[in-house]
This record gives C-alpha cells, structure tokens and sequence, in this order.
C-alpha cells in the first residue's frame, strides 16, 4: 500500500476548486489529487494511490561518495 | 511461475548498481568488526513492505555477512487490516451495496475459513464488489451511480491516509459514499513491538520510506532516544537499503545510536505538512486492533465529528470491534512482527500461495509471504 511511484507532473488544472494534476509515470498518464503547495508541471512527485504525496528534490539527489563521506564512512 | 536464481539476482543488483559492491564491501568490514566485539548476530528489521520486496528480489540477504540478519517487520496494512472488516463488506455487497476497494485487499480473507471469504470470493458469486486504483476513481464511480450505495474500503498506513483526507476535507464526496477507515498508524506498532515482544531483539530499524514522506523522519527519533536502536528512513532502490544497512552496522559499532535520514531527496524532517493538517483534521487518532496481533494503543483513526456522516460504523450502526481473526496454523501474525519467517509456517506455498492465498500475508504485494513466494528461487 506504500507504493510510492515517482511521477512527472504534465499539467495542472481545477475541476470544481480541486486542483488536478495529469501525471506521467513509466508510459501511463493518470489524474492525480495533490497534497502538496508549490508544485507546477516539470515537478517530480511521489505519487501513492492517485495522490501526489511528496515532492522529490532533485538537489537532494546526492552522490554515493557524497553521502558516505557525510556519514564519515569514506 | 518464472524466478531467477540467487546468482542472477546479484549480476543485476551488480550491472544496474556499479556502486554496490563498494558498500558491501564496508558491511563486510564493519561487520568483522562487530563480530570481533562479541556481535554475531545482528538483527535488523525493515518496516516496510517495499523495502522487503527490494532486500528479496535483489537477493540481499544472500550477500550479508554471517553475523547479519535481515527481519521483515510490520510494513503490510493488508496483512494487519481486521477480518471482521471484510467480513462486514461482504455482508454489505449482499445487501445491495457496492464495495470499492484497492486491488490489494481485495483478496484478502475475512475469518471465515470457507465459503465467501473475500470480496473477490463475493464477485464471483455475483456480488458488486470492484477494484479501483484510488479513492478518485470510487468518488468517479459514485458520482454515476447515484441511485447505488457505495462503500469505500480504506486500507493503509499514514501515507495512504491523505488520499481520502484530502478529498474529504475538500468536500467532493458524495453522499452515497460511505468509507470504512482500517487506517492504522505506524510508530504505534513499532513501539508496541519493542515494549511487549523483546524476544524480537532488533539491534536496527530501516523506517519506512514512504510513510515517513507524510509523517516527517522526526516521527522515528524515539527508537534511537528511548530505545537506543540505530534508525535509517531509507528510500527503496537497492542501493538506499543497503546503504541504510551500512550506516546501522556503523552506528552500532560506534555505540551512537541515531536517526539517519538516507532518503533525503524525499523525506524532510517535519514530513508534509500540510497533508499531516488535513489528516489530522478529517481523522481522530483512537486505540486500534490489528489483525492476529491485539490493541495497540493510538494507532487507528476514525473521521472525527464533522466528517461522521462519511463514517460507515457511524452511518449504519456497526460496531468497530476487535474479533478473532487468527486463522488456524496461519503465522501471519508471527511473520508480520519478525517472530517467525513464511518458511517457518508449514502452509505457506502449499496450502497457502499467491494464487490461492489462506492467509494475509499471502495477499497483498507487500505481505512478506508473497514477497518470498515470488522472489525465492524455492522448487514448486
């Protein structure tokens, strides 16, 4: 159920006050709900069951050797 | 059914990670470490389903060293969601209702041992029970049949609590939409494992990726204070987990047990936010039973006043109450706290498989016992 999938956000509108976003995630395009502030297409989202949960930060995409050397392992 | 041998496994885990072999070449190293200070068997535990299926289908078990032991936790809502809640669905599809559930739990066995057992055993029978990819899809489904009752079957831990917050709080459910809430909150169960099941002796604890996405890491800062249990949020490619892995042995090996959050790109400390308001909003956090297991204090939630009417306990009288749902010779409940493996349980993948599931954990994608049964190069 914790399925997160990473999703590209296509394009955003609203449906009665309710914003929708058409995602892209593999080869499948969906309507998803958003419970996030701030997000526009091109964004990167974890998508979970038809909601976009997370936005996933692309400057936090780090490098191993990065992140071992801030663990103090290398 | 098609799987891969070990040895394949790891080449794949190799081409598609080039850097795998470095960080296991440090769990080696720390491990030796560990072993020469007395440690020879360190247990950790992944909470999450999705960071088992990723420790089983890459085969990471098979390249731990001697002294290391990796433990599937409770991280399968499915496995965990009482029986007597499907049990009721069924009742309710016979009554004309129509029950929408995720694809996940639609398996799933009430606590009958025969007959009607799931909402697909009542599909079968001609009942309307459906499968939809989100709670939108049943508001869409709702919204056409007007004339029809409806019943949502809300499975799921805090990650998937937004998805019928969100769409609530927003006010775009119709009336004839009922929801049965089964959410059931995470670091309750964690805590509940560690205060009355110390045979577990966990040495570490990969936090969920996902949940924690919504809670915020923060959520899991009382393994390390209360319990002094090294803690890693990590994200669900190999190279998180096996990251999470090293980072755990080099906690323990320095006697600093901390939060580490390896899945920086998606989680933040305090979570979102905004999501976590509206949950908090819709839903009123009360004491909760889980499946095979008991009560565990704090750990479901319920639409709070203003949301009651969506409620289906509320609506049609139904009493939220723990029944015996333990399933004879089933270990699901073992299993889903770490106490036993699926190959412990004499049922599973003979009387008990993906197929023909008998028992929870052999439903859902993310129940240990699938996980094993589709990943494990075992002869069937």
């Amino acid at each position: 159920m914790c399925l997160g999938i990473p999703a590209e956000i296509i394009d955003i509108r609203e449906e009665n006050g309710v914003k929708i976003a058409k995602v892209k995630m593999g080869g499948v395009t969906k309507d998803v709900l958003i419970a996030l502030e701030d997000v526009k297409p091109g964004d990167y989202v974890i998508v979970h069951a038809g909601v976009a949960i997370e936005k996933i930060n692309e400057q936090e995409m780090k490098e191993l050797d990065q992140l071992l050397k801030e663990a103090g392992i290398i | 059914m098609y799987i891969v041998s070990i040895e394949e496994k790891i080449k794949n885990l190799y081409e598609k990670n080039p850097q795998a072999n470095i960080i296991v070449d440090k769990i080696h190293r720390y491990a030796e470490k560990l072993s020469g200070k007395g440690y020879n068997n360190i247990k950790i535990m992944n909470f999450c389903g999705t960071h088992e299926w990723t420790i089983t289908h890459y085969g990471l078990r098979s390249l731990m060293p001697d002294n290391v032991e990796l433990i599937a936790g409770p991280g399968c809502p499915v496995c965990i969601t009482p029986g007597y809640y499907v049990d009721l669905l069924i009742k309710l599809s016979m009554e004309n209702y129509t029950v929408l559930s995720y694809g996940d739990s639609y398996k799933l066995p009430g606590t009958k041992l025969r007959g009607v057992r799931s909402l697909f055993d009542a599909k079968i029978r001609g009942w309307d029970t459906r499968i939809v990819y989100s709670f939108l899809d049943a508001i869409k489904t709702a919204h056409k049949n007007p004339d029809r009752k409806h019943v949502f079957f809300a499975v799921g831990f805090e990650t998937t609590m937004p998805t019928t917050a969100l769409p609530l709080y927003q006010g775009i459910v119709p009336k004839n939409l009922l929801i049965l809430s089964a959410y059931r909150l995470t670091p309750p169960i964690m805590k509940y494992l560690l205060d009355e099941k110390p045979e577990a002796r966990l040495d570490g604890i990969i936090a969920p990726g996902h949940v924690s996405a919504v809670i915020g890491s923060n959520a899991w800062s009382f393994l390390p204070r209360d319990y002094s249990i090294p803690t890693v949020v990590a994200g669900f490619e190999p190279i998180d987990v096996l990251l999470a892995i090293l980072y755990i042995l080099k906690m323990i090996y320095e006697q600093k047990p901390m939060l580490v959050n390896e899945y920086t790109r998606v989680v933040k400390p305090e979570g979102n936010t905004i999501a976590k308001k509206i949950m908090y909003s819709v839903y009123s956090v009360v004491d909760s039973y889980w499946r095979g297991i008991g009560v565990v204090k704090s750990s479901g939630a319920i639409h709070s006043e203003k949301y009651r009417e969506y409620d289906l306990f509320h609506n049609l009288g139904f009493e939220d109450k723990p029944v015996d749902d333990k399933l004879p010779g089933c270990k699901c409940p073992e299993v889903t706290l770490g106490l036993a493996k699926p190959t412990d349980c004499p049922l599973f993948m003979k009387r008990c498989t993906p197929n023909n599931p008998y028992g929870p954990c052999m439903v859902s994608v993310e129940g240990t016992c699938r996980i094993w049964a589709e990943n494990l190069p075992v002869k069937l």
